[in-house]
């Protein structure tokens, strides 16, 4: 393994972090704090209690899979997706570095920006509502998995877009939709039969569910799909990247 | 000795069809500085880019220091560093951030010293803390080559290395270049100037679409390929030739003043100089000077694109 490069690769996107700080923490905590007044204190007061839980309390962790899913993605598939744009890529390209270690530099730098970025919500989150976790070492593994599972879904993103607006439609166009959809304010249990069973092949809501659980010890599927779907999906991300790297795939002509 | 690069039987044929390069066979000596000239598309870059890793060969095979570039691309990489054609960097990094982050991709620990080193020889010193979109085009490139070294390669590629730099900056580049080739590092560089090739290089290789028509040690190349010129400077001038002298095939220049002889140098003695300034006695032609000269690589260039086309 070539650590130097990885420790490169990583340092690099985290210094990138750094130099746009403000936007990249400032807008998420921003907007996650007006669904906490929107939501929580204002709509959210007049709403019952879900499985026992206050309202405002219960659409935390799915506000925190919300930008999790979208700040993986969009961090990943930038920072992959802009050395192919600027042509810094032939740097890469050229350098003793194994694609795996080119995605554990990117992809790891992308998760631990956006696992971080969950966390400083949830902090955010305990200043609005009382909060409670049920399972911590589950939800902490649940926020990691997600960020690594979803980080690599934005590095495949980065590599397939030709675009900027290829690389912001994904998390635009489908991921935002499936995540407001995916049980995020609500329970997918409060659906009528029809749309509940339409909902379950929406993959965010076992994300959202096995997150929830980690919170509140129930979630709206049981907490072992969760955990076998994420983990579904983390390998079929994976089995997709590798066969990006054996084909060379918009990578190299 | 064993060549440092070995490149057999390649060739590339682009998604799009197009055929850049035709089984090109080519060895690259250890310390020499090798220059590939060629006109704008002929596969310069495309053969630089397959040895260093950027672009896919359709067939054949290259070794870099004895390891295959795709079985053993690690050992292989690590000993080249490149300097690409185009200008492309990052804008928002620091020269020194962007130098040393070369360095880490290239598998080696930080090294201050160094890098230090290198940018002072390539005076962007005073620039480490600037963003790199604030420096002159000039100056990216020398930070390219900065980022190049920074790993301290034993083979360096230079894509047009001179492309929009200034005199004096060439000169110091040169300079930097033969210290390395001193300090034994093998230099390839391409280029459209046929002088820089001449300048620098201790062998030279043609490519033409897509083949490498010639690769020539580059006195060996001028010696053969290099017509000379002797030109008359006539006390008289002459109207016509005498019949007696056509087999020199000479030509009457400067309003009869100058007699202009072609010779192939490479004959020697037998170019026939002293016979035809002996017969140039003979018919009473009296000349007050005459001077020769050797055609450049520039002509022997054209020449080479002429004859092909
Ligand atoms: N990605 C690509 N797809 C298709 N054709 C390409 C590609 N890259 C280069 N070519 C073609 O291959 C040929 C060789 O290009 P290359 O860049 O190697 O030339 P070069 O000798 O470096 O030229 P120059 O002196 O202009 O830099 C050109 O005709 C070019 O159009
Ligand atoms: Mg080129």
């Amino acid at each position: 393994m070539n650590r130097y490069a990885m420790a490169a690769i990583y340092t690099f996107e985290m210094a990138r972090t750094r130099r746009t700080l403000m936007q990249s923490v400032i807008s998420p905590v921003l907007s996650t704090t007006l669904y906490f007044i929107v939501f929580g204190a204002a709509i959210g007061t007049r709403i019952p209690e879900i499985d026992g839980v206050s309202y405002g309390a219960y659409i935390v962790p799915g506000l925190i899979m919300l930008s999790l899913l979208t700040q993986s993605v969009s961090n990943a598939s930038f920072g992959i997706y802009f050395p192919r744009f600027t042509g810094t890529i032939y740097e890469l390209l050229s350098a003793p570095v194994s694609y795996l270690e080119i995605v554990i530099g990117y992809a790891g730098a992308a998760a631990t920006k956006s696992a971080l970025l969950g966390l400083i919500i949830l902090a955010t989150a305990a200043l609005f509502v009382p909060l409670h976790i049920a399972h911590p070492v589950w939800m902490l593994l649940f926020l990691a998995l997600t960020a690594i599972t979803f980080s690599l879904l934005g590095f495949i993103i980065g590599i397939w877009a030709d675009g900027f607006e290829k690389l912001q439609m994904v998390p635009l166009l489908f991921l935002t939709p499936l995540a407001f959809l995916g049980g995020t304010f609500y329970s997918i249990n409060m659906l009528p039969p029809f749309w509940r069973t339409v909902t379950l092949f929406n993959p965010v809501v076992y994300l959202v569910s096995g997150f929830r659980w980690s919170f509140y010890g129930q979630g709206d599927v049981s907490v072992a799909i969760s955990l076998a779907m994420t983990l579904g999906f983390l390998v079929l991300f994976v089995a997709m990247i590798a066969w990006i790297f054996r084909t060379g795939y918009r990578l190299k002509t | 000795m064993r060549p440092v690069i070995t490149v057999s039987k390649l060739s590339k044929t682009y998604a799009s069809g197009f055929e850049a390069l035709k089984s090109v066979d080519l060895e690259i000596r250890r310390g020499e500085i090798f220059a590939l000239l060629g006109p704008n598309g002929a596969g310069k870059t495309t053969l630089i880019s397959i040895i260093c890793g950027l672009v896919n060969p359709s067939t054949g095979t290259v070794r870099v220091g004895g390891h295959d570039i795709i079985s053993d691309y690690r050992a292989a990489r690590t000993m080249i560093g490149l300097v690409p054609q185009e200008l492309t960097t990052d804008a928002f990094e620091t020269v020194w951030s962007s130098v040393s982050f070369t360095r880490g991709l290239f598998g080696k620990a930080a090294n201050p010293a160094h890098i230090e080193r290198l940018l002072k020889d390539l005076s962007l010193w005073d620039k480490k803390d600037s963003k790199i979109m604030t420096l002159s085009g000039g100056m990216k490139r020398r930070l390219l080559i900065a980022k190049a070294l920074s790993h301290q390669p034993q083979i360096l590629f230079l894509d047009e290395p001179t492309a929009g730099v200034d005199v004096t900056l060439r000169a110091a580049m040169w300079n930097l270049v033969r210290s390395l080739r001193a300090s034994g590092v093998t230099i390839i560089l391409t280029t459209h100037y046929i002088e820089e090739a001449e300048e620098m290089a201790d062998r030279v290789g043609v490519i033409l679409e897509g083949e490498l028509i010639l690769v020539e040690e580059k006195t060996e190349l001028m010696r053969k390929l290099g017509r000379k010129r002797l030109t008359l400077h006539l006390a008289q001038p002459l109207q016509t030739l005498p019949a007696s002298l056509a087999v020199y095939r000479l030509q009457l220049a400067n309003d009869g003043h100058d007699l202009v002889y072609d010779y192939d140098d490479a004959l020697g003695e037998n170019a026939g100089i002293t016979s035809l300034l002996r017969q140039l006695a003979d018919e009473g032609i009296v000349f007050r000077d005459l001077q020769t000269a050797q055609s450049s690589l520039e002509e022997i260039f054209v020449g080479l694109v002429e004859d092909r086309a």
